[in-house]
């Protein structure tokens, strides 16, 4: 094999001493840089690993709350104490921290309070793509755009400063290609902050109407003073170049710019609320053609049109979905992207349920049995796809709760309706449903699939695995104990890797005219690795029926049968959970006779 | 855009495709260049469809490769190099492991495609085909897979053996090092 073409020799600059880093890691840097001595987030894509990073450094209380509500109100309360602190999430996060959030923007805080927010435009695993600069304007609270890991690293450090100098908490939104792409990061030193103390302070903390009305004063005067500051800081930078076009712009796509326009003048804008209306206007005024690239919604164009500008935006960019470089290349030339090639329709690949997961069992049972079945946020997800097929909703985190409960009563008492979630789902938002559905009389099931991690996300441990974020051993939230206390009295705990088990405790439950709650309790096989021996199929015995296809396992393959396809069982990916050999009516599945 | 150079990774959620790309990315980084990486963590890594974007060059802006731009595509499994053939230029190169992962969706979907070679080729100025499975198993260990694609690439690259070493020291646990050179070496001499 020879070299198709010449690659470039390297630089000949020396070699620095930088590091590649995600943005995540880089925030996570900037924390430990920057003294933070509180750090708490609930794990979520792409933001989970900020915590995952902290945890490693010995000096910081890192935790996993709950949810990003509890999250939030621990950095707050740290801050408040004189702790600089910070809370991670991704965008849907941010609305079940909002509450204390635009709270916190009255009270301020002692210290430096940084809130990370991580959307997920294209959504690449999330149940929206809410752009989440506008909490910002929302909360009247500063907000940083970084445009990569280094800035990730700076910004983030900034933000404390900001925080403090303001007295605000200070929003740092990141983008999934911020925070899961890696790019060279020089390392700072960190600073030693002051030691925490609690000083009371009444009329800033305790927000009653009385001391919230002269917050609220105090928060419109500190708007001014941002504005002011959003004029002068380095964070806002303009980029002459050539002056027939000039673009406003922030985050990844200040990238997608720089590549798709390298002559183009640029207003490169780090800190992105407020605004600054005169560093706009003398670069609006300056060029001849004016354009804002953004991703989601027009949130930059918007205020820039307010200026009385005439500016190019979303009639040149999608509201939808991520960019990238070409495509902004050729919106600003008004091309059109060159065909792709012509191919035959390929197979999709979307992301499954692992093979020998625990969930199958469970969402087969929930087909079979032709239940209500309304869905929540966590790998089960996955069983939406076909040929499982099995849920019927997914909104938000604890939503299939709530929603269960709401869909019997609509339906009446004998509907077969269950919310189906996962153990660190539960723990997050489900509680406050369930105590709900018990107040108020209801009768859906709820099944908590325990696999005992938070696994869509990597494993993350959380209140009911008795671990902490670093692994260490702490009081266990037992769950049935929990779901009793609130008022249940129908608990069973299942595994559903006894199918027949599982099926009978489903079919009970939802037949009880009472609140009931299955546990369907097996650990994560990412957690435990744990295999049996790999079954295989007897093709002779094997009437093509078709049944065990329709489970959705990856380790059941497809090959030519004398009429129809026949399944084949991978020997590398098959871990023994004998759900196909169940479901299979001929006893065509099973062990490798002789073993 | 030309002195950039884009390598796109792409193959099944749990074929190792993000840690060859961090291996990739930090023996480029040791050779001297600036370098932007991209991926994507959760949802997409069950077993579904994926890619992850290495570029290098003096100065990179985007961390995402062009659409249509790519010079270098990886595939890690057949079907997932037709799927982003769109994404290589014109005349780029294509390093194709030959292993094979039907898809679930394949029952009473479209058929899996045959004569991939053959399809890659109507874009690709080269298709160098690689069993790299056999290679790894050879090696030692059948998860070194995606480092005999590695190794295989290593010819189109300009790194030097002393930085695929540091990368390898850096990313890698000490007890899979000797394995993940013996695979590296072996892929490195099949498409020598």
């Amino acid at each position: 094999m020879t070299p198709g073409e010449a690659f470039p020799p390297p630089p000949a600059t020396e070699v620095t001493m930088k590091q590649l880093l995600a943005g995540n890691e880089a925030i996570a840097r900037a924390a430990l840089e920057a003294g933070v001595r509180v750090a708490a987030a609930y794990p979520g894509t792409p933001s989970t690993e900020i915590l995952e990073t902290i945890a490693t450094y010995p000096g910081i209380f890192a935790e996993w709350a709950p949810n990003e509500k509890v999250a939030l109100e621990v950095a707050l309360g740290a801050a408040m104490a004189g702790a600089r602190a910070l809370a991670a999430m991704k965008h849907v996060g941010l609305n079940v921290a909002a509450d204390p959030l635009l709270t916190a923007s009255y009270t301020g805080t002692a210290a430096g309070l940084v809130v990370i927010s991580a959307d997920d435009p294209g959504m690449h695993s999330s149940q929206n793509e809410q752009d989440n600069r506008h909490y910002a304007r929302l909360a009247k609270i500063p907000m940083l755009e970084p445009a990569d890991s280094q800035e990730c690293l700076d910004f983030t450090r900034q933000a404390f400063e900001i925080s403090e100098r303001f007295d605000t908490p200070v929003l740092v939104r990141t983008t999934t290609r911020i925070n899961h792409g890696k790019s060279p990061v020089t390392l700072g030193e960190p600073v030693t902050p002051p030691a925490p103390a609690f000083r009371r302070d009444l009329p800033k903390y305790v927000m009653v109407p009385a001391h919230a009305r002269r917050r609220h004063a105090v928060v419109e005067q500190r708007a001014l003073a941002l504005r002011e500051f959003s004029e002068t800081t380095p964070l806002n930078r303009i980029e002459w170049g050539d002056r027939s076009l000039g673009i406003i712009t922030s985050g990844v796509s200040y990238q997608y710019v720089k590549e798709a326009a390298p002559q183009a003048s640029v207003l490169k804008l780090g800190f992105t609320w407020p605004l600054p209306p005169q560093l706009i206007r003398s670069f609006a005024q300056e060029v001849k053609r004016l354009v804002v690239v953004e991703e989601l919604d027009p949130y930059l164009e918007e205020q820039v049109a307010a200026l009385g500008f005439t500016v190019e935006g979303k009639s040149l960019f999608p509201i939808l979905g991520e960019l990238e470089p070409s495509q902004v290349a050729a919106a600003l030339a008004g091309r059109q992207p060159p065909p792709p090639p012509e191919l035959p329709e390929l197979p999709g690949r979307p992301p499954v349920l692992c093979p020998g997961c625990s969930h199958r069992a469970c969402f087969h049972v929930f087909k079979k049995l032709k239940l209500i079945a309304m869905g929540d946020i966590g790998c089960y997800t996955l069983s939406v796809l076909p040929p499982l097929a099995a849920i019927d909703s997914c909104v938000c985190m604890g939503a299939s709760v709530g929603g269960a409960h709401g869909v019997s009563k609509a339906l009446g008492p004998t509907a077969r309706v269950i919310g189906v979630l996962g153990d660190s789902t539960f723990v997050h938002s489900g509680i406050t449903p369930l105590i709900d559905m018990v107040y108020n009389q209801g009768t859906a099931t709820v099944v908590i699939l325990d696999n005992g991690t938070t696994a869509m996300t990597g494993r993350q441990d959380h209140p009911a695995t008795g671990r902490t974020i670093r692994g260490e051993p702490t009081t266990r939230l037992d769950l049935e104990q929990l779901c009793r206390a609130v008022g249940v009295k129908d608990v069973q705990v299942v595994d559903p890797g006894d199918v027949p088990a599982f099926e009978a405790a489903m079919a009970s439950a939802v037949e009880r005219q009472e609140p009931s709650v299955v546990i369907a309790r097996h650990p994560c096989l990412l957690l435990t690795r744990e295999r049996g021996q790999p079954l295989v199929v007897d093709a002779a015995a094997c009437v093509e029926c078709g049944q065990c296809f329709q489970i959705g396992c990856p380790a059941i393959g497809v090959t030519e049968g004398r009429r129809r396809p026949q399944p084949v069982i991978s020997a590398e990916l098959c871990t023994g959970c004998r759900l196909c050999a169940y479901v299979c009516a001929k006893d065509a599945i099973g062990e490798k006779s002789g073993e | 855009m030309s002195d950039i150079q884009n390598i796109m990774l792409v193959g099944v959620g749990g074929q190792g495709i993000i840690l060859a790309s961090e291996v990739l990315s930090e023996a480029l980084l040791l050779s001297g260049h600036d370098v932007k990486k991209s991926e994507i963590h959760g949802m997409a890594q069950r077993g579904g469809s994926v890619r992850t974007d290495v570029r290098f060059g003096a100065r990179v802006w985007s961390p995402l490769i062009p659409a249509g731009g790519a010079d270098i595509l990886v595939a890690f499994e057949q079907l997932e190099s037709l799927r982003y053939l769109a994404q290589l230029r014109p005349g780029g190169q294509v390093l194709l492991s030959t292993e094979v992962i039907i898809p679930t969706t394949a029952i009473g979907g479209p058929p899996y495609p045959a004569h991939v070679e053959d399809l890659l080729r109507t874009r690709a100025s080269q298709v160098w085909a690689l069993d790299s499975l056999a290679l790894a198993t050879q090696a030692g260990n059948p998860r070194t897979a995606g480092t005999c694609l590695l190794g295989a690439l290593s010819h189109l690259l300009p790194v030097a053996e002393e930085h695929w070493q540091g990368a390898f020291k850096a990313k890698m646990p000490p007890r899979f090092l000797d394995v993940n050179w013996q695979a590296f070496h072996l892929g490195k001499h099949a498409c020598a």
